[in-house]
């Protein structure tokens, strides 16, 4: 079972791989968009979804990784490959500075800071000099390995797909190690978790820092890709849409977070025919989801064998958060 | 020789004396109870003892070490573990990752070592999954290892709970209310297990119990509480023949 697992997995990999051979221009961007959500999702599955902490700011992360990228490689002339050390060293900065206030708080409180950290970062991306105020930073440069140069639409899936399978593969091994599990115990019960040796403080820390350089690795991607960001693409309603994707996956599920960061991105393209109805048909069909797989689509399981009494099935609740 | 001493506890919510002046000590390999009548402040001591609640003023040490000013997660790591009067597993998980948190503060593999599968890594996990099972076994839950804390029977749950405080490899166990919920035939299996971690793991056990069939049965001392002050101690003959006990925990009725 576990062998035929794998090999799915590697199937599927290998599928992406090839993905560029069979779609044209304007799908395979979509996909990347895609693989931008798949890591901006897994960063935030580790603060939401393993430690149970709402984050309502989670594009400022995507901000700092992307500003940081833009600001070094425009200013300062430096070689997009050695940003993304500093920008990761500043988004864990940034999610210690948010993280450390909210030590305390708990559900509407700390989404209610997460929030107005989001929306400060923002804000001063539109009015610092150095962001470039509201229009941005433009003419950010191509990175380019050895003499090639990435330019491509292809060139940028390959980029995004290959940090997408790496986030992916750091958020497996981190769950699946004392920190991950340390960060479950806490979303699960705090105090017991403390009574249990945990030291809550420094591991809502690490949870924060290492959700914001996963985040922020988008951001340094998204700054090359697009060659101009601007404070528009860091906005609160980023922020919610890559929750939703978190939530509607399945909280604490690394497969069904993919799935809902695919979702999220390409039910609106699919409806792109409906027109103005795109997105209230959106909005339907996330509430009714949310109705019918409050858990998400591809639940955590935390139950490896068969229960012998299947009645129980039934009140299984998953955790949800409360907004 | 003592384990725990507790000088001059005491612990103020604003006009509220919720413990005063109080003074025990607990002895190495005993098994001790804290007895008195609801509200007489007993789980307020084992928070404070635990690093819950800060005390206004007094002195708690544990083998020599203050534990006053220090963090839960500090003093589990120097040696104490508790459980606590309405059960606080980790509901979703399963039983096996309940106790793996036990292990948590006896380990030290840190990010790197999660992330590159580091030979030292793999080891501790090992290690982990090793020491869980035991103590799974030890507590006798091992048919529900891989299901879910909230869906155990309530009784399978009171020894996962205590299957996890084992876990953190401790000197001194305190044990909020044991044998609260559980029927007659698992309040013996709770005696037999609660001897055997003595006997077997030499974890000295402090308890908070309100079953005197219980604490007759197993404490070998027993420190009696009412409105936060110390109002008797010794063994359970002598303290359950006391008269203030009689009065304030037992009932007049009882003596007449």
């Amino acid at each position: 079972m576990k062998k035929y697992k794998k090999h799915s997995l590697l199937l599927l990999v290998l599928a992406m791989f090839l993905l560029p051979f069979l779609l044209d221009i304007y799908w395979l961007d979509v996909i990347t968009l895609v693989l931008f959500y798949v890591v901006l999702t897994q960063g935030l599955n580790i603060v939401v979804g393993y430690t149970g902490l709402l984050d309502l700011g989670y594009a400022a992360f995507f901000a700092v990784g992307a500003y940081t990228t833009a600001i070094l490689m425009t200013t300062f002339h430096w070689s997009f490959w050695l940003t993304l050390p500093v920008a990761a060293l500043f988004a864990a900065i940034a999610g210690i500075i948010v993280g450390t206030p909210t030590l305390r708080l708990r559900s509407d409180y700390l989404a209610i800071v997460t929030l107005g950290f989001g929306e400060i970062v923002r804000i001063l991306a539109i009015n610092l000099d150095i962001t470039g105020s509201a229009s941005g930073i433009y003419g950010i440069p191509r990175p380019t390995i050895g003499s090639y140069v990435l330019s491509s639409q292809q060139d940028f899936y390959y980029l995004i797909l290959i940090i997408a399978i790496l986030s992916v593969l750091v958020v497996y091994r981190l769950g699946h190690s004392r920190i991950g599990r340390a960060w479950v115990y806490i979303r699960e019960d705090e105090d017991a978790a403390e009574a249990m040796g945990i030291n809550r403080i420094r591991l809502k820390l690490l949870s924060y820092a290492t959700g914001a350089v996963i985040g922020s690795l988008a951001g340094s991607i998204f700054a090359v890709k697009m060659s101009a960001i601007a404070p528009l693409s860091f906005s609160f309603l980023q922020s919610v849409m890559i929750l939703l994707a978190v939530v509607l996956g399945g909280l604490g599920s690394i497969p069904g977070v993919v799935i809902g960061a695919a979702l999220v991105i390409v039910l609106p393209e699919v409806l792109r025919g409906a027109e103005d109805w795109r997105y209230l048909i959106f909005g339907v069909a996330l509430v009714i989801m949310m109705i019918f797989r409050p858990q998400g689509i591809l639940p955590k399981k935390y139950e490896t064998e068969d229960r012998s009494d299947p009645e129980e099935e039934t009140n299984d609740k998953n955790h949800s958060i409360s907004v | 020789m003592s384990i725990l001493t507790v000088k001059n506890l005491k612990l103020q919510f604003g006009g509220l004396l919720a413990v005063n002046d109080l003074s025990f000590t607990v002895e190495k390999n005993s098994i001790s109870s804290i007895i008195g009548p609801n509200g007489a402040g007993k789980t307020s001591v084992f928070n404070m003892i635990t690093g819950f609640y800060r005390p206004t003023s007094g002195e708690i040490e544990l083998d020599g070490t203050s534990l006053v000013n220090k963090k839960p997660s500090q003093i589990t790591k120097l040696g104490m573990a508790r459980t606590f009067q309405n059960l606080r597993l980790f509901p979703n998980l399963s039983a096996l990752d309940n106790v793996k948190s036990g292990m948590h503060c006896r380990t030290k593999e840190a990010v790197w070592g999660a992330l590159f599968h580091t030979k030292s890594q793999k080891e501790e996990e090992r290690l982990i999954e090793e020491v869980a099972q035991e103590c799974i076994d030890f507590v006798g839950v091992r048919k529900y290892m891989q299901r879910s804390a909230k869906n155990l029977p309530y009784g399978a749950q009171r020894y996962l709970e205590i299957a996890r405080a084992l876990a953190t490899k401790p000197k001194i166990l305190l044990l909020d209310e044991p044998a609260a919920g559980l029927n007659f035939e698992e309040k013996q299996y709770l005696i037999q297990l609660i001897r055997r971690i003595r006997d077997e793991f030499h974890i000295t056990v402090l308890m908070i119990e309100h079953d005197m069939g219980l604490i007759k049965e197993i404490s070998e001392h027993i420190t009696v509480i009412d409105y936060g002050c110390k109002i008797a101690e010794g063994t359970p003959n002598e303290v359950l023949n006391n008269e203030k006990v009689i009065e304030a925990y037992l009932g007049k009725e009882e003596v007449i």
